[in-house]
Order: structure tokens, then C-alpha cells, then sequence
């Protein structure tokens, strides 16, 4: 789960991160509310979105006057900005957070992420700031500074030191280095965070470390004993189709195809949307309905796939395991009967009892097209696609 | 012996009581497994399908001699579960449990690997279908019957992408030695490297069958492993050619999230490794039917 900048700084704050003076603003008078709170004669009106490189979207403005911070605020509430991580559709400005202006003498990078290979808590740093990890790693990775740390005894501040040499921090800046490092460890452990990064973290022009930017995540399989983090949800920063699906215990992606998919098991489904793509068809979803497809779950993951309107013909790849061919089998026919479907279907079914499962498709008098293997499946699919397509001109 | 189990390991169920414990504890006795009780803190003395519930894992490797384990304890206690089995001298474990908190699974191989080898527990999962030595026993959740006992190992990070595999092989009279499920959580007891090494020492496997996805250094590392310290042909498919970068498709472990991770990037070093990759998921049967002619 992502959360936002202002509340990824909330969070830290607490463990004592340093950041400037700010406040949340839902309107241009709201925001010129906390500009008055803050005070000074510069501010930074910046977007609320889960994405990073908000700037270079227009989504951050510095201002001058009350009159600029109402300004930006209106131009950028309601407002969807496209970032590289947002994807093309792009992601809706809802919330504002109002900052007082940093003098920035030097923009650093920090961050603590779990590094998978090593089954660890990774600390990453580099002396050049601001611009994104990924593209300093290309261009210059031995400007990236990695300590691992050791999940027993936790992170050491001699390794933090190290960091804050590496980040070229003077001696004066060092303790207080170390003290932001701990607490950003500290709030990755306590929280169960899988990703802590501040870009920049900069040095003021009165000697302070400041997280100007902070990013976190966390991982989803915690939030059940981290009530305090979960509130911190914002739906709206969701895809409303994988939210839905989430709700109902299915796991849903929309993809930009148009053959709509539904698989039990992941690997699976990313192999049957393998398949599609082969046979010269494009998946308009990855949907998983998991090991116990009742008649009700098949339904709803019907429903789900055809709400997307690119649909053309849609795919269902089951292999029964604990699951049985014959349930699936009448899940099926109920929900077709249920729903007036209006693209052909292709239904593959395999594993357990498949003989009784492939009796009750064929014997339901439905215009189901059946295919005995993955391969078949796929093609089958495709071709009742491509008719579509023809058909509709 | 298989790889991990045989007939005569005698395995108990942790979460023995519970809905999903029992219903899956009764498919393994009818399979043949040979399960000799299992654990519900709290339930001890009691006799459930037959056979002793034990308060702790301690018990069960005193009085019933348990070797293997098999954990379905909700993901909020399947770490704590985990390391007991570890603790009172399992030697090994497969955890089904998905969900559980990556700084859990953290938390559980620092545990692991402050006990020398000889005496390390295996792990394999969380989140899998368990393994199954077809003919010998199961400790998994898989529909048996798809096996047909043979001499090529699978390992896998899915449940039904492993089925469809041995699904395929069985089609056309291809035989599994071993197959393992190692889980689509990002970190996992073993790996697919792991998993390779006893497949090479394994007798009974002649070839390998690698089932990976998207996400994560894993197939590579096997592959490197392959490359220098195999023998055995290794057969792979990477799963989620289609898969978008930075989009968690199902696994938590199945993200894009850097260089290398991508399905197309991995099948290109695996390939340069001297991998034998099947080109499609519906041609692993068929690939593994060419290696196996030139055996």
C-alpha cells in the first residue's frame, strides 16, 4: 500500500525526521489558510498524488504571494497529472500540501528498501540528489552508496555514519545524519514498511537536514497489525476496477487488450495472458480467482471482466485442483445465464473431474466455445476475437 | 528417498484442526502420506482423523517421531509456527500459509540459519502448493492424481502453472520424481537455486523442469548455478511475458521493479546460461519430451 507524501512525513516526524512546516489543504482558501500558519514569504503548493517525479508533471509550484499559493492550488485540485508511474490515465489531485519554502544548499538521496536476494533491509545513499534512483543507477552507479543491514541486531550507527559519510556530509551534519537514518529504520520496522526513500533529502542553507520529499509503502500483508496505517488508505488514489476486485477477494489488473481473462492461480494466469499474446491477441486484464471458485465468485469475476467495454471475447483457463471441473463447470453456465453476455466465450477446463465439467458445458445448450488445452484455448480465443472485430467492421 | 519425502516420513499438520488443515490432512492419508498427527496449541490429548493432536511441534517429534511438516496456521501465526517446527528438530517444512509479512519471513530465515546445516530445517513456501513425490507421499494441497511417478523434477513459484506442467508431461507418459513449490511471497524458506542443488544430487531426476515468473533475481541465480555446478539439464518458462512494469500481478513477489526482472530480460540470461527454455507455456511438455529423447 502507497501512502502520501504528507503523511509518509507525519509518520517519519515521529521518529525524528526533520521537515519543514506544512499542512494538508482541500481548497485554494484552505491553502492559503496554512500559508498564513506557516508564514515566511515563500511556499511550495505540491500535488497529493502516489506517484513520484510530481514536478516534472507540474504537479509542485513554489509561490510567493497568498495569491500565487490560491492559484495553484486552483489549477491543480481535481486536476489528473500523468507521470511515468501513473501510467497514461494518470492519477487525480485531491489533496494539497502546503510547505514552507527550504533554502536548499544540496539536494542528497536516501533510502531503505528490502533488497529480495539478499532477504534484507537495504540502505541506499547518494551524494546527487533529486533525480530519480533509477536513472542515477544507470548513469552513474558508483555515485550509489548500498549497506545492508543485518535483520538480528538491526541497523548499527556506525553504518549509518558510513552513510553519512558516503553522502559527503561534514562532520558538523553527522549526528544529526545518523539520528534521521535511525528513525527512518526505526519507522521501516515498526510499521512494516517495505520502502522509505527521501528524494531529496537536502541540506539547508542553515546547516539542517531536511526530507523535502518522502515516499513509503508497505506491505500489504502487515496492514492487519498496523490499523494506524491502514486508515491512511486513500481509495481515490486506487484503480477503481482492482479495488473492486480486491473488495470482493479477487485479484485484478486492467491491462489495454481486449481478450478478457479469468484464471485460478497467478503464474497461471500470467501464462494463459502469455499464450494470448502469442497467438497474436492482447489480454485486457490479468484476473485471479484464487482456489475456491464458487458459483457467486465466478459470477462476480464474470462481471468484473465484462464492465470493461474493449472486451471483445473473453477467456476462462481453469485447472481444477482442489477445486472440481464440474462446480466450475455450473459456475460458468450460471453466471452466462445470468448475465446476458454479449462476446463469445471460450472456456478451457482441466484437472479434476474435467470429463463431468466438459458434460455439463456442452449439455447447457450455451454458445460456450470449448477448447481441451492451453494452446487451443488461446487460439480459440483470438480467432473468436479477430470475427468480432470483422464483424463490427 | 525423494528429494524431501517418502513414504515412511512420518508428517504431522500444523493448524491440524482447523477447516483448511483438515480437509487437506485427509487428502494426503488418502493419498497415501504418512501422517502421524498434528498440532492445535490448546488440543492436545484429542484424536482428530484418527490419529494424535499434540500441543506443541516438541511433543509430536517426541511421541510420534514427526520428520515433516505442514503448516496451514493463519499468516499471522505462521511464522511463530514455522520456527517451532524449526526448534523442536523438523527437518522439513512446507509452509501453504499465504500472506504473511515479509519482515515475518525476515524474522524466520535469521532463525534458520543460526542452526548449523546439518541440522537447518528446509522450509520451503509460504504461499505454495507444498511437494508431492508421486506414488510416495504428498505434503501439499495438490490435486495427486495429475502425477505420474517418473524421473524429472519440477519447482516452481505456482500452484496451477506447476499442474499444467505436469499435466502436459502426464499426457504424453512423462513421469515427475519430485515436485516442489516454492511460492510467490518475495522471500521464501528455499529457491529455485536451492532447489536445484538437491535435484542434482537426486537419483531419481534426471531432468528439471524450472516454472518462474516475473520479479525478483531467483531463475537467474539458478541458472547461474546450473550453468556451473549441473550435470542435469535444466528446462525453464517464465511466466508474465505480458506483465506491465511496477503492476503486482497476484504474487506478491510477481512486480517489475528492476532491471532484469522483466519475463523477456530473463529468459535471455537464463538462455545465455545454457537453459533450455520452453518457448510457450503450452509447449513445457513437448520441451521437456525433446531434452528427455536426448537423454
Amino acid at each position: 500500500m502507497d501512502i502520501h507524501e504528507y503523511q509518509a512525513k507525519q509518520l517519519l516526524a515521529d521518529y525524528g525526521v526533520k521537515i519543514a512546516d506544512g499542512g494538508l489543504a482541500y481548497s485554494p482558501e484552505d491553502a492559503v489558510q496554512r500559508a498564513r500558519e506557516i508564514g515566511g514569504h515563500v511556499w511550495v503548493v505540491k500535488a497529493q498524488i502516489h506517484s513520484g517525479a510530481r514536478g516534472k508533471a507540474g504537479g509542485i509550484k513554489i509561490c510567493k504571494t497568498h495569491d500565487e499559493v490560491s492559484d495553484a492550488a486552483e489549477s491543480l485540485l481535481g486536476k489528473k497529472l500523468v507521470t511515468h508511474q501513473t501510467g497514461p490515465a494518470g492519477k487525480q489531485c485531491l489533496r494539497l500540501y502546503v510547505e514552507a519554502g527550504t533554502d536548499i544548499a544540496k539536494e542528497l538521496y536516501f533510502s531503505l528498501l528490502i533488497d529480495r536476494a539478499q532477504e534484507r533491509i537495504v540502505m541506499v545513499g547518494s551524494a546527487q540528489g533529486g533525480m530519480e534512483i533509477e536513472e542515477l543507477a544507470e548513469n552513474n552507479p558508483d555515485a550509489i552508496k548500498k549497506i545492508y543491514i543485518e535483520p538480528a541486531v538491526g541497523l548499527q550507527d556506525f553504518q549509518a555514519r558510513e552513510m553519512a559519510f558516503a553522502l559527503g556530509l561534514n562532520a558538523d551534519l553527522i549526528p544529526q545524519a545518523v539520528k534521521l537514518i535511525q528513525g527512518c529504520y526505526r519507522a521501516m520496522r515498526e510499521l512494516d514498511a517495505n520502502m522509505v526513500e527521501i528524494n531529496p533529502l537536502v541540506i539547508t542553507g542553515h546547516d539542517e537536514l531536511i526530507a523535502l520529499d518522502a515516499k513509503m509503502g508497505f506491505d500489504d500483508n502487515a496492514l492487519f497489525r498496523r490499523q494506524k496505517i491502514s486508515e491512511l488508505r486513500d481509495k481515490s488514489q486506487e484503480d477503481p476496477r482492482e479495488m473492486a476486485a480486491a473488495d470482493r477477494g479477487l485479484s485484478y489488473v486492467g491491462l489495454d487488450g481486449d481478450i478478457g481473462c479469468m484464471i485460478n492461480g497467478a503464474g497461471l494466469a500470467m501464462a494463459t495472458m502469455d499464450m494470448i499474446k502469442l497467438a497474436g491477441g492482447e489480454p485486457a486484464n490479468f484476473l485471479d480467482v484464487g482456489g475456491g471458485a464458487s458459483a457467486e465468485r465466478t459470477e462476480k469475476a464474470f462481471r468484473m471482466v465484462l464492465a470493461d467495454k474493449n472486451v471483445k471475447a473473453m477467456l476462462v483457463n481453469i485447472f481444477a485442483g482442489i477445486n472440481r471441473c464440474d462446480w466450475i463447470a455450473e459456475g460458468v453456465v450460471h453466471a452466462v445465464k445470468k448475465i446476458d453476455m454479449q462476446v463469445p466465450l471460450i472456456v478451457r477446463l482441466s484437472g479434476t473431474n474435467v470429463e463431468e465439467g466438459r458434460k455439463i458445458i456442452e449439455e447447457s445448450g450455451l454458445p460456450i466455445i470449448t477448447a481441451d488445452t492451453l494452446a487451443e484455448a488461446a487460439e480459440k480465443a483470438v480467432a473468436a476475437r479477430n470475427q468480432v472485430v470483422a464483424a463490427q467492421g | 528417498m525423494a528429494i524431501f519425502i517418502d513414504k515412511q516420513t512420518r508428517i504431522i499438520v500444523q493448524g491440524f484442526t482447523g477447516k483448511i488443515g483438515t480437509f487437506h490432512a485427509q487428502e494426503m492419508i488418502d493419498y497415501g502420506s504418512n501422517v502421524v498427527g498434528g498440532i492445535t496449541p490448546g488440543k492436545g490429548g484429542q484424536t482428530h482423523l484418527g490419529r494424535p493432536v499434540f500441543n506443541t511441534v516438541k511433543e509430536a517429534v517426541e511421541q510420534a517421531g514427526a520428520e515433516a511438516s505442514i503448516v496451514f496456521v493463519p499468516p499471522a501465526y505462521a511464522a511463530d509456527s514455522i520456527m517451532e517446527a524449526a526448534e523442536a528438530g523438523i527437518k522439513y517444512c512446507v509452509s501453504i500459509t499465504d500472506g504473511i509479512p515479509t519482515q515475518d519471513m525476515m524474522k524466520v530465515k535469521i532463525f534458520l540459519s543460526k542452526f548449523p546445516k546439518e541440522k537447518r530445517m528446509v522450509l520451503t513456501g509460504p504461499n505454495c502448493a507444498g511437494t508431492i513425490s508421486p506414488g510416495k507421499a504428498m505434503l501439499g494441497i495438490m490435486p495427486g492424481h495429475i502425477y505420474i511417478p517418473g524421473n524429472v523434477g519440477i519447482v516452481g513459484r505456482s500452484g496451477t502453472l506447476g499442474y499444467e506442467a505436469a499435466d502436459q508431461m502426464k499426457a504424453l507418459g512423462i513421469g515427475v520424481s519430485t515436485s516442489v513449490g516454492i511460492g510467490g511471497d518475495p522471500i521464501n524458506g528455499s529457491s529455485h537455486r536451492d532447489i536445484l542443488e538437491k535435484f542434482e544430487q537426486d537419483p531419481e531426476t534426471k531432468l528439471i523442469v524450472m516454472i518462474g515468473e516475473i520479479g525478483g533475481p531467483q531463475e537467474v541465480e539458478a541458472g547461474m548455478f546450473a550453468k556451473e555446478h549441473m550435470s542435469k539439464p535444466v528446462v525453464a518458462y517464465i511466466a508474465g511475458l505480458t506483465a506491465p512494469k511496477g503492476r503486482r500481478m497476484g504474487h506478491a513477489g510477481a512486480i517489475i521493479s528492476s532491471v532484469g526482472e522483466s519475463a523477456a530480460e530473463k529468459v535471455e540470461m537464463l538462455r545465455e546460461l545454457g537453459v533450455i527454455i520452453a518457448p510457450t507455456p503450452a509447449a513445457m511438455g513437448e520441451t521437456v519430451a525433446k531434452v528427455l529423447a536426448t537423454l
